[in-house]
């Protein structure tokens, strides 16, 4: 028996909006008290060149956070977005590199390889039933090997591609705007995220992302095929993991075979900041960029005020606790 | 004579909603009352309110004569008010005794536990219930029926006079539901008052003492169980006089065979089932709990493997290994299970309704038509009168009955012509249960083929033109609807377990 259901609906878009409207309003709030805190802490926070280093820093993170809000949002878990995203970087080397191919087909091919390897997991975890967090803890471990052998563990460097560093480094807005050099890193990444919630929002493969996580067993007696849309969203989330990989080797000039773990894990706790469900059915893009922004703020905000780098994870650990935290009393309340 | 629980003039209010008004409420020891009304008529709140979950906003709550609030399950078990709820709340993976006992387990020194004491405790009250239990056995591995004795003998173990069952029979076959009764008797005649919520009407004849109904909110009065005739609790529930129309079987003799199955087996669940259903029949599957109707239907629609048997629909064999086979081949299944298996609960009317043909709404790029999608979800809200403030309204808010009608909205647009219903009222109150009965003769008279299992006999008799009992797997026989079959007909074949008797090949 239902009693508390006169109130007028909200729509389901203004819900989800809703849903995340108090929880983003935190985040955003704790966004800008850290902004606002380190500032005073720091005059040389608030310096463009400081400010636009938080927005590098937050490109390559954001992106693999918007693929980890995908899965997530199907009640799955990707444990593979930080390796996966190295192994995309260091397949863009051996294309561009080694085989010295021209520029577009190396960001095509990291993109492709990312979807495949989505697509691997999407299969292991849909058809072969295994899941997400030991399908995907797999898929981490043997992308993290395959880079290291594919490269022969050394870093492959970008030289021989002439502006392949402008791919992240480089500022089309600066061009045109001098005085807001906005890395293009930035912008894919703003354009990432905005692909990403128009597809939640307004697509097929949205609405079924969000109906698996609610109930996946519903949507199969429905007679979809819950299989084709899981290993779907795998995919997507995989080549967006491609891009990240793009972005990540052009930032540094070279793709790094060791680099990689670690991400995934800060991928999902800019999801979780943002106010996403780990149960699934619920989640923004929208929360999961102003997560992955409170991480970067902190991270930079810490260093700047010259905190030693282990006190710095100790801090961002306690963040994560407490933002989860928040929204659990927040939850309760409503 | 103090009442063992007299509740007056109980007030409680939600954000929008007066959800109790000036509700009354006495409980007897040794006496069983039914507590009855619609979904959403208050019972639920009433009863949290007694078992300390909800405080109340006004009124007065006497337990033996003293004014008391309880304000949370622990100061109500405190009271001696226990309650089973109708989704039992057990560990599985623990033993019957550890479960009784949870939070308050015997402990020897140093905080270890003291499990031949539990066991021994355990063992203590199902003696004083004469249940024949194992306290070390797994719970998960007892049938439902035994799950809810475990219930019953935790309440007991807080020592509650007032035992509060809420729906205690929904899932419990008849054998089952005897022996529930016995217990029930046995705690009346111990001076233990149960306040019974069902929707079943046979089961209040069989074991209340008086009767309270209540709807929207309100207390509408209290009668004897014995002496009060079955359609008059129904129309002080519903506010008006059920007629109960007997079936008219139309002569469906040239109407086209839509779906055909032959020979279906799946290892004990499913043996050998042949039946067939016609454009415009409502055929009934009757049988006790565990005879295979649900079986049956998921194997017909993909959603469980089968190990043989042959599937035709509009006489063409059919492939089905997955429900999109079915769904492609028009088969709708409609689960006994809404929640777990026929709705996206937080998920709004609009998507629910477009979930099954979400491809229809699409561009070719996948981009969805909203408007499209709102239009017709809107239109099925008017055709089939689902009460709902608006399409965006999240299905897990709606009632049983409502939801109930989502999931059909939901194969009707996908154009299904053959739609299986498992357990169609299963959890819908009584006026809610007419409607949908109407909506699925108005199936069955628009063309479709109709298959309804239903474990409730009267709702079999009354909706079937044809009558399928299964027992343990076997299909024991097909009866013709209407006047000429009586219960006892349909029961002789449901208890009917010698595989001889078990009908050859295809039957009409």
């Amino acid at each position: 028996m239902t009693a508390v259901n006169s109130t007028t609906p909200p729509s389901l878009l203004g819900r989800l909006v809703e849903a995340g409207a108090h929880q983003k309003l935190l985040a955003f709030a704790s966004l800008i008290l850290l902004l606002v805190g380190f500032s005073i802490a720091s005059p040389n926070f608030m310096q463009t060149s400081n400010m636009i280093a938080i927005l590098q820093a937050t490109s390559v993170n954001g992106v693999l956070a918007v693929a980890a809000t995908l899965v997530i949002i199907t009640g799955g878990i990707d444990l593979s977005v930080g390796t996966l995203m190295t192994f995309c970087a260091v397949i863009a080397g051996v294309v561009l590199t080694n085989l010295g191919l021209p520029l577009p087909l190396g960001v095509i091919a990291a993109i492709a390889t990312g979807a495949f390897c989505g697509l691997c997991s999407g299969t292991f975890i849909a058809k072969m039933k295994i899941p997400p967090f030991i399908a995907t803890l797999g898929m981490m471990l043997i992308l993290k090997g395959l880079s290291l052998v594919i490269s022969g563990t050394r870093p492959i460097y970008f030289n021989d591609t002439p502006g392949f560093d402008q791919i992240s480094r480089g500022s089309l807005i600066g061009d045109i705007f001098p005085g807001l050099p906005i890395p293009n890193g930035v912008l894919i990444l703003f354009l990432v995220a905005g692909t990403a919630a128009y597809i939640l929002g307004r697509t097929v493969l949205g609405r079924y992302t969000f109906a698996l996580g609610s109930n996946e067993e519903a949507v199969r007696l429905s007679g979809v095929n819950t299989d084709f849309w899981k290993m779907s969203v795998y995919a997507l989330a995989g080549s967006i993991c491609g891009i990240a990989g793009i972005l990540i080797a052009s930032r540094l000039n070279s793709a790094q075979p060791a680099l990689g773990l670690g991400y995934e894990l800060e991928a999902i706790a800019a999801v979780v900041i943002g106010g996403t469900s780990l149960s699934g059915g619920r989640g923004t893009v929208l929360g999961t960029l102003i997560g992955a922004l409170i991480m970067a703020v902190l991270t930079n905000g810490l260093r700047v005020l010259s905190v030693a780098q282990e006190w710095q994870t100790v801090v961002t650990g306690a963040i994560i606790i407490l933002a989860v935290y928040a929204d659990m009393v927040r939850r309760r309340r409503a | 004579m103090t009442n063992l629980v007299r509740m007056t003039g109980i007030e409680k209010r939600f954000p929008g909603v007066h959800a109790l008004k000036a509700v009354s409420f006495e409980l007897d020891s040794g006496e069983v009352h039914a507590l009855m009304g619609e979904n959403g008529a208050g019972k639920s709140t009433l009863m949290k309110i007694l078992s300390g979950i909800y405080p109340k906003d006004g009124g007065e709550l006497l337990i033996e004569g003293r004014d008391v609030v309880p304000d949370s399950p622990r100061a109500a078990q405190d009271l001696g008010i226990g309650i089973i709820h109708q989704e039992l709340s057990l560990m599985n993976d623990l033993t019957v005794a550890q479960n009784i006992f949870i939070g308050r387990e015997p402990r020897k020194r140093f905080g270890l536990l003291d499990e031949a004491a539990l066991n021994a405790q355990a063992t203590e009250i199902f003696r004083s219930m004469n249940l024949n239990m194992n306290p070390k056995t797994v719970v998960g591995e007892l049938t439902i029926a035994r799950q809810q004795m475990v219930e019953i003998a935790k309440a007991l173990s807080y020592r509650s006079k007032v035992l509060i069952m809420d729906e205690p029979t929904a899932a419990l076959n008849d054998a089952e539901i005897a022996e529930l009764f016995t217990i029930i008797r046995r705690l009346k005649a111990d001076g233990v008052g149960i306040i019974y919520i069902s929707h079943k009407m046979d089961e209040l004849k069989q074991i209340a003492d008086r009767v309270t109904v209540m709807r929207d909110g309100a207390y509408v009065g209290t009668v004897g169980a014995a002496e009060t005739p079955v359609s008059k609790i129904i129309s002080m529930m519903v506010g008006r006089e059920v007629t109960n129309d007997p079936v008219t079987v139309p002569d469906l003799s040239e109407a086209e065979t839509v779906l055909e199955v032959r020979g279906l087996n799946r290892g004990k669940e499913i043996r050998d089932v042949s039946f067939s259903v016609r454009k415009g029949e409502i055929l009934g599957f009757a049988g006790l709990m565990g005879a295979g109707r649900t079986e049956v239907a998921r194997a017909i629609f993909g959603a469980d493997p089968r190990d043989g048997g042959e599937i035709r629909v509009h006489g063409k064999p059919c492939a089905i290994s997955k429900p999109s086979d079915a769904v492609r081949a028009g088969i709708g299944y409609l689960s006994e299970d809404r929640k777990h298996f026929g709705l996206a609960t937080g998920m709004d009317v609009r998507t629910n309704v477009a979930l099954a043909s979400l491809d229809r709404f699409s561009s070719r790029l996948g981009v969805l038509n909203e408007e499209a999608m709102r239009k017709t979800a809107q239109d099925y809200i008017g055709k089939l009168e689902i009460r709902t403030p608006s399409d965006r309204q999240e299905v897990r808010l709606l009632s049983g009955g409502n939801q109930q009608k989502v999931v059909i909205a939901k194969w009707l647009y996908r154009d299904c012509d053959i739609l299986i219903f498992d357990e169609p009222t299963r959890g819908i109150d009584v006026g809610a249960k007419s409607e949908i009965y109407k909506l699925l003769k108005n199936l069955a008279g628009e063309g479709r083929a109709v298959i309804v299992i239903s474990s409730e006999l009267p709702e079999v008799m009354r909706l079937s033109h044809r009558i399928a009992v299964m027992c343990e797997g076997r299909l024991t026989g097909i009866l013709p609807g209407g006047e000429q079959t009586s219960q006892e007909d349909i029961m002789h074949l449901a208890t009917l377990r010698a595989p001889s008797m078990q009908p050859e090949g295809y039957q009409q």
